[in-house]
């Protein structure tokens, strides 16, 4: 029974990282770089639906378009200015920087908006399902199931449609796909703006769950969804899910054990996936070119 | 909207006090400044920290901003409300200094120092438990008088002869919490979910299990969490419900409280919450849903709604400055301030006295066996050497968003 309830609690929990992990995962698979600002535009995409809902009292769908359209500017703005001019440079710049953007959003956020916790308001009705005797809250259902559609659009995206063959042409080889006719710039931009989009939709799901929203609220589950991207296999599509599902149930059932530990053993047992996989779960193992 | 109503409200604040210091400043000796009087002018030799406008400067610290910051604002603008009532008395005149250190150690240290480098006299704070511990150490060497609105850690007093507490301390709560909860018969099998990452938290705690092993209140389940950031207690909660708890004691602040009672509510678990003087201000958190927090009891020595002539006043003069109900650590600070006005009235206390002098003579003051302040916490208020205060907890139950004595 209990156990139930704690894998139920682990899937949810599993669901946010895993759609978080997707706006990782997407943009590092494209444009190899790690974004670690993406977890405070899901932090500015947030404060977006609390202010249309409850200062304009906006409809909650409304809301969340506004945070898309926010956000994907946002994601645009941030590759075209602290990005691209980086194209050529080492990827520790890079890293860097995206290490610096993640530190000048909190703290526009926090001029902006004050420290002060805000409460969201869950766009999702409140409640849950009993199933068998154990209730699923309607938030959670619909985080996993916004998770399965978005990994099969992805996929689809990335293999079907031109942008999307594109987009792995510049994964594979910049330079060649470049010489093939490919406007690299650009297609990065896109991936941006698309990896953008994904976190807005990713705060509406994450807040609605855990509502207390203050500029720092974006960094620490940004920072447990990267870690599920990596487990999974960063870069893959379907890994961010099975990474951040299995995270969030990791995480959950070493709460059980003990509260104060749970982190630690979620980093160990990634560190032990590594150490046996180094490219994680369903990560491709790329021979290195010489 | 709200914001922008806050942020003009801070501003004119902010415009208010500084127009009050620049009056104190300017009229040396005038009929605006009664205090001034006997007061010698510039240059005496008691040294920097002698004030010498007749204004006897407080420094207070504590959040502004921050998780906590609406216990630092509370504290602030309670004894700013203090102040303007004191001032218009025509005795003694108080400034009140208060710098914002965002519920942080360091910070705290950095706004003590800034306060004494502008002359202090008096040290007002800190609001929360770990930066009043860091500031206490620098004000008993350097010898700084130091009264606490809401710091409630024996570790605040402890060997500091010079740190006194308005608020109840930790212990006091829990084992207060552990007899309310037997007596009346709240709940039987008990339930405690605490950040062990705290030191106000974990204090609570122990003394509520020493006294629960001792009245044979029968705990069922301890869940614990590190640290105020955390969000997810489904984990915690379920614990609780298979454990069949039907009372949940949270000493913790209002902030992971709001986020247990919605979790809590999602997964159809309706136990009696009892929370202590953390929980004060889940109320005005904004946005939050306040049939949440229906039924959840805590222990707070001040209810806004109460009936008495005092604490109506100071609601309505609250309000109108501050346009928000006061919670208990307005109505804690206030109480600071006439506690030290009173202390120095009766101890002849006067502005041109260095701040160790005035130290000296406040610990006197306050330890003496015929000093006691009545307030809106609490009536004949009365403190030990070792700065812990008498009087009694109260508890309330939010019954239609507002809190109703039991």
């Amino acid at each position: 029974m209990s156990f139930l309830n704690n894998l139920i609690t682990g899937i949810s929990l599993g669901s946010v990282y895993a759609i978080i992990a997707l706006g990782y995962t997407m943009v590092y698979g494209i444009a190899k770089m790690l974004n670690f600002a993406h977890g405070d535009v899901i932090m500015v995409g947030a404060y977006m639906i609390f202010f249309a809902t409850g200062s304009f009292g906006l409809n909650p769908i409304v809301g969340i378009l506004l945070a898309v359209v926010v956000c994907t500017v946002l994601g645009v703005v941030i590759e075209g200015l602290a990005y691209k001019p980086l194209r050529q440079a080492s990827s520790l710049a890079v890293l860097i920087t995206a290490i610096g953007v993640s530190y000048f959003l909190q703290n526009a956020a926090l001029l902006l908006w004050g420290a002060d916790p805000k409460v969201f308001t869950s766009v999702i009705p409140e409640g849950s399902l009993p199933i068998e005797g154990v209730n699923i809250t309607y938030v959670s259902l619909v985080t996993v199931l916004a998770c399965i559609v978005i990994m099969l659009a992805l996929t689809w995206f990335t293999s079907k449609t031109k942008m999307g063959k594109a987009m792995r042409a510049c994964s594979e080889d910049k330079a060649a796909a470049q010489l093939m006719g490919i406007n690299v710039n650009r297609t990065i931009s896109m991936t941006f703006a698309i990896g953008s989009a994904l976190a807005a939709i990713a705060s509406a799901l994450l807040f609605s769950s855990y509502k207390n929203l203050i500029p720092t609220s974006g960094s620490l589950p940004g920072i447990k969804a990267f870690t599920a991207a990596v487990f999974g296999g960063i870069g893959s599509i379907p890994g961010a899910m099975l990474g951040g599902i299995l995270l969030g149930i990791i995480e959950t059932f070493a709460k059980v054990i003990n509260t104060n530990i749970s982190d630690a053993v979620v980093f160990a047992v990634l560190i032990i996936v590594l150490l046996v996989k180094p490219a994680g779960l369903l990560g491709k193992t790329v021979r290195e070119k010489v | 909207m709200k914001k922008l109503r806050i942020l003009s409200l801070a501003l004119a604040g902010a415009l208010c006090l500084s127009m009050l210091s620049g009056c104190g400043n300017g009229d040396q000796g005038s009929a605006n400044t009664p205090g001034s009087g006997e007061t010698t002018p510039a240059g005496t030799e008691n040294g920097s920290t002698g004030s010498t406008d007749g204004t006897i400067k407080i420094g207070g610290i504590g959040p502004l901003t921050g998780s906590a910051a609406v216990y630092g604002l509370a504290t602030k603008q309670g004894a700013e409300v203090a102040i303007q009532e004191i001032n218009a008395l025509g005795g003694l005149q108080f400034s009140l200094d208060f710098q914002d250190d965002e519920g942080d150690t360091e910070k705290a240290v950095n706004a003590y120092n800034k306060l004494i480098g502008d002359g202090t006299q008096i040290i007002y704070g800190c609001t929360t438990t770990n930066p009043c511990v860091a500031v206490a150490a620098e004000t008993y060497s350097a010898r700084y008088f130091q009264l606490t609105p809401s710091a409630s850690s024996t570790t605040v007093t402890e060997g500091k002869d010079n740190v006194f507490q308005v608020c109840f301390t930790d212990p006091n709560q829990g084992i207060t919490a552990a007899n309310y909860i037997k007596d009346n018969g709240l709940g039987t099998k008990v339930a405690v979910i605490y950040n062990n990452g705290d030191a106000y938290s974990t204090g609570i705690y122990n003394a509520f299990q020493a006294t629960a092993d001792e009245i044979g209140l029968e705990i069922v389940t301890v869940q614990t969490f590190p640290d105020d950031s955390n969000t997810d207690f489904n984990v915690q909660l379920s614990a609780a419900k298979d454990a069949g708890a039907d009372l949940v004691f949270m000493p913790i602040y209002y902030t992971p409280a709001s986020l247990i009672l919605s979790q809590a509510k999602s997964m159809g678990y309706e136990p009696t919450f009892f929370g202590c003087d953390g929980m004060d201000g889940i109320l005005d958190l904004e946005g939050f849903d306040v049939s949440l927090a229906e039924g959840l009891m805590l222990m707070t020595p001040f209810n806004a709604w109460g009936e008495d002539e005092r604490t109506k006043t100071f609601v309505s003069e609250y309000e109108a400055a501050y346009g928000g109900i006061p919670n208990q650590f307005a109505a804690d600070g206030y109480d600071c301030m006439y506690a030290i006005y009173e202390a120095c009235t009766a101890a002849g206390i006067t502005a041109d006295m260095s701040a160790q002098d005035v130290c000296e003579a406040l610990i006197a003051q306050f330890t003496s066996a015929d000093f006691s302040v009545d307030g809106l916490t609490g009536t004949g208020m009365t403190w030990s050497a070792n700065g812990e205060v008498s009087k009694a907890p109260v508890v309330v139950k939010v019954e239609g968003g507002v809190y109703v004595t039991q």
